[in-house]
């Protein structure tokens, strides 16, 4: 038979640039959505047209700037209070930039290492993390999040430590099970033989081959952050006060969905975007980071 | 006497455009009513294709260029599809090659059996249970009863081949296509299902195409032999005469390369690279012409 | 006898077959046992079993991937069957596998170059990135490959290339002593070929010694000097090839020869009241 693959030195382009072409429109479409809500959010004191929590009663309730009644001055409308919709959108992009990013690194960061723990050590150490993980995920988790804002006071911290309190689990067994499928694998065995202790095989063997499913869950868990941080609002433990968040504005957009459905939907279009595009970007940079992946 | 199968030309392709590959280059052989012919050949030769495409099992990006499959002298790539199924299991059977991923592991090994007879040979449940019970005695299972009650993963990867050839055997079909039988199995069970299948041809003269990879197999079992490369027939002939005077030079560096148990160390010869090229060299060749000349 | 690279004395490996209840002492299953095998310096040593011997236990226990549950192991007159992990370390580097399934012993996600000279590393053996690379392209060199492929990662390869690998891999640390298990099992014949002439070469060239795993006894004829037929995890029979191949003595060993299918034919193979225990006619027949 002949051997299938090419024996000759083939000119490539380097593997990034291989990558990144395989990982496609995801890669891009995705990478593109969550920079622009990272600058958005950045740069809202400079791009947003109004203040957000300045109220105006007499211009309250105003339709989009295309719709007939609508003013230019307030281009996606206003809500009841009278506050600028999009100025409100673009503030409450840091809220849900800083909660999907500090949610889903905390949360896999415990989750992770802790799964790791468990997976190459296996024994009684593995059976103690792994009947933790189940009794804590026996826990409801609105329950749980609504203790937490009992305790410390609703606010951002609330609502980080409430997903990151929740979903840390999801990692732990997750990249538990991986280890430990991984250890078994000849290729961790062939480290052993050569010499290779735990640790060393841990990080320079396992690790890498575990790289495209923490990329995925990183990605998944910040969009799962910021629906949670929709849910929490809902429940009225959100960001307390004035300051707007997309899931503040569904809950209050809701309240006049009949006279002013812009609210809510404009809200609710950017938390669509926001998790697609999170997605989209974990998708694309697994196949792009991938070697097995990216042929 | 007509051939139980008749392979004109028969031209294979899988994919479109730049990726099409080239899978059988107008591969011709029959097979006689009883006849056991053995089609040897090394990975990526075609040979699995060709029984695939016997079977009308090929994938789905597959296109038949050229060429014709004629069974009992029937035309059988034009026969409509619901005829087509109804002479596969009936008058054509397959002897898969892994028995643990073809038996559905989670359905009685009875239930299985029955199933087929049920469909093919329009038995009742009952008659076609006790029929199951006595194909299971004819493959020297002992307490056939028994193991109709049982789950593929509960009997051993030798019995679980049994059950496979019971099932082809079952509705006496007038061509069987061996698929790799006996390469995942000991080389004592091997002589055994061997044995047994070379029984069982004997007593319902049903003639079998054997697809193998190992020439020790077709030198027993096989009358008649094709030996396949790149898509090509490359040899074919009576077995005794393929295997003491090959003609041509691949058959000759494949019977070299094959280690003996009879023969002292140094008789063990690699198949030159040479040659091996030269064999793709020829079949693109032929791909070129055949698009000339128009297809 | 000083030239006795390796030993086992009743070398023994079981293991609970279920879970031990609280008051019940564990069924053990005996997967090896009582193996005693002697394999001179520079020999290859085969090891034939069908599915079920505890050929591939065997195969980790001279490796020590496994700990014996009795018995010791030898190797070079040191005791090795009882050291621990921290001991066992610096004994790795003159013992060494190949494993059978080259797709899972090559670590998917890393490059070749990085994979073979990971050995090197872990015993500080390389003096930068410059000798990395150097090393990597002469392992390369040594099975065959081009050495481009240092920046391959294995699924760009076939089959029989990355069984290369895996043997470059078992050779950086230019090892005394390796098993290798079942490395032909699934190739082509043709492949298959090359592989066990780069052993022959490689053999002979370095003078290591070798344990060599596999069902497939016409494999053995080509590579070993002597040959320990396993069932069931005890060894029925043991010997130089030559012997055990032309004057088998023990029932299960002229079984398994008598059912290797040579591609002769033979009428009367088929015939299951065939006489199982008279062995071949033998001969270097052309």
């Amino acid at each position: 038979m002949v051997d299938t693959a090419v024996s000759v030195p083939m000119q490539q382009p380097s593997r990034w640039a291989i990558g990144f072409r395989r990982g496609g429109a995801r890669l891009w479409v995705g990478g593109a959505i969550v920079a622009a809500l990272i600058l958005v959010a950045l740069l809202a004191p400079w791009i947003a047209p109004h203040d957000p929590i300045e109220q105006d009663l007499l211009s309250g309730q105003l339709p989009p700037a295309w719709m007939q009644g609508g003013d230019t001055a307030y281009l996606l409308g206003t809500d009841s209070l009278g506050r600028d919709v999009l100025s409100r959108l673009i503030y409450a992009a840091r809220v849900a930039v800083v909660v999907g990013f500090v949610a889903a690194l905390l949360a896999g960061a415990i989750g992770i290492t802790l799964g790791l723990i468990a997976g190459s050590f296996g024994g009684w150490i593995d059976q103690a993390t792994s009947r933790l993980i189940d009794v804590w995920m026996a826990f409801p988790p609105i329950l749980l999040s609504i203790v937490l804002a009992a305790v410390i006071g609703a606010g951002l911290t609330s609502v980080i430590l409430a997903i990151v309190v929740v979903d840390w689990t999801r990692f732990a067994r997750i990249i538990r099970a991986e280890t430990a499928v991984q250890l078994q694998r000849d290729y961790a065995m062939a480290a052993r033989v050569i010499g290779l202790n735990r640790g060393q095989t841990l990080r320079l063997e396992i690790l890498p081959n575990l790289v495209p499913l923490v990329v995925t869950l990183l990605a998944v868990e910040m969009g799962v952050a910021i629906l949670v941080e929709v849910i929490l609002s809902f429940v009225g433990i959100s960001v307390a006060g004035d300051t707007p968040t997309w899931g503040g504005m569904i809950a209050e957009g809701r309240q006049i969905i009949y006279q002013s459905p812009w609210v809510m939907a404009f809200a609710i279009g950017c938390v669509i975007v926001s998790v697609v595009g999170f997605n989209l970007l974990g998708d694309g940079l697994r196949t792009a980071l991938d070697p097995v992946q990216r042929r | 006497m007509t051939a139980v199968l008749s392979i004109q030309d028969l031209h294979v392709t899988i994919g479109r455009g730049a990726r099409a590959a080239n899978v059988l280059r107008g591969v011709s052989l029959e097979v006689q009513p009883g006849e056991v012919r053995g089609l040897v050949g090394e990975s990526g030769a075609g040979k699995s294709m060709l029984g695939r495409a016997v079977l009308g099992l090929l994938p789905a990006d597959a296109r038949i260029g050229k060429g014709g499959i004629a069974f009992a002298g029937r035309d059988f790539l034009t026969l409509p599809e619901r005829e087509r199924r109804d002479l596969l299991g009936r008058q054509i059977a397959l002897i898969p090659q892994d028995p643990m991923t073809s038996l559905n592991p989670v359905k009685r090994v009875g239930d299985q059996i029955a199933r087929v007879l049920q469909r093919h040979l329009a038995l009742s449940r009952r008659q076609a249970l006790q029929r199951a019970t006595e194909l299971l005695a004819e493959v020297a299972i002992r307490d056939p009863q028994r193991v109709l009650d049982l789950y593929p993963y509960e009997i051993s990867g030798g019995m679980r081949q049994r059950v496979l050839i019971a099932m082809a055997f079952g509705c006496d079909p007038s061509l069987i296509i061996a698929d790799e039988p006996t390469t995942a199995l000991d080389v004592t069970v091997q002589r055994q299902v061997l044995q047994l299948i070379e029984r069982l041809r004997e007593r319902r003269g049903a003639a079998i195409l054997f697809v193998t990879h190992d020439l020790g197999v077709v030198a027993k079992i096989c009358r008649t032999m094709t030996v396949m490369h790149a898509g090509r027939v490359l040899e074919d002939g009576e077995t005794a005469d393929v295997l003491t005077r090959p003609r041509h030079p691949y058959t000759r560096a494949l019977l070299a390369a094959t280690p003996r148990a009879d023969r002292p160390a140094d008789a063990l010869r690699p198949v030159p690279p040479a040659l091996i090229e030269s064999l793709w060299s020829e079949a693109h060749r032929l791909d070129r012409l055949s698009i000339v000349g128009g297809t | 006898m000083s030239d006795i690279l390796l030993r086992t004395g009743s070398l023994t490996f079981a293991y609970p077959e279920r879970a031990s209840g609280l008051f019940r002492r564990p069924v053990l299953r005996e997967v090896v046992k009582r193996v005693d095998l002697a394999v001179p310096k520079g020999s290859v040593l085969g090891l034939v079993g069908e599915s079920g011997s505890g050929k591939t236990t065997l195969g980790r226990l001279l490796v020590r991937l496994l700990r014996p549950t009795s018995g010791g192991i030898q190797f070079d007159g040191v005791e090795i069957g009882g050291l621990s992990e921290a001991e066992l370390r610096p004994l790795r580097s003159r013992i060494q596998m190949i494993f059978q399934d080259p797709q899972s012993s090559l670590n998917p996600r890393l490059r070749l170059g990085v994979t073979l000279t990971r050995p090197l590393q872990v015993f500080g053996r390389l003096k930068g990135r410059r000798d990395r690379r150097d090393r990597a392209a002469s392992l390369l060199d040594l099975v065959g490959l081009p050495t481009h492929f240092v920046d391959r990662y294995p699924h760009e390869l076939s089959g029989g290339q990355r069984q290369r690998a895996g043997i470059a891999r078992a050779l950086a640390l230019e090892p005394d002593f390796i098993v290798a298990d079942e490395i032909v099992s699934g190739l082509d014949v043709s492949t298959q070929a090359h592989i066990l002439l780069l052993i022959k070469e490689l053999r002979q060239r370095l003078g290591v010694t070798m344990v060599f795993i596999s069902h497939d006894l016409s494999v053995i004829r080509v590579l070993c000097d002597d040959v320990a037929i396993l069932q069931h995890g005890e060894i029925v029979e043991a010997g130089p090839v030559a012997r055990i191949f032309e004057h088998p003595q023990h029932a299960y060993t002229r079984n398994l020869l008598s059912s290797i299918p040579l591609p002769d034919v033979e009428p009367g193979w088929l015939d299951p009241a065939r006489d199982v225990s008279i062995p071949r006619n033998q001969g270097s027949a052309a």
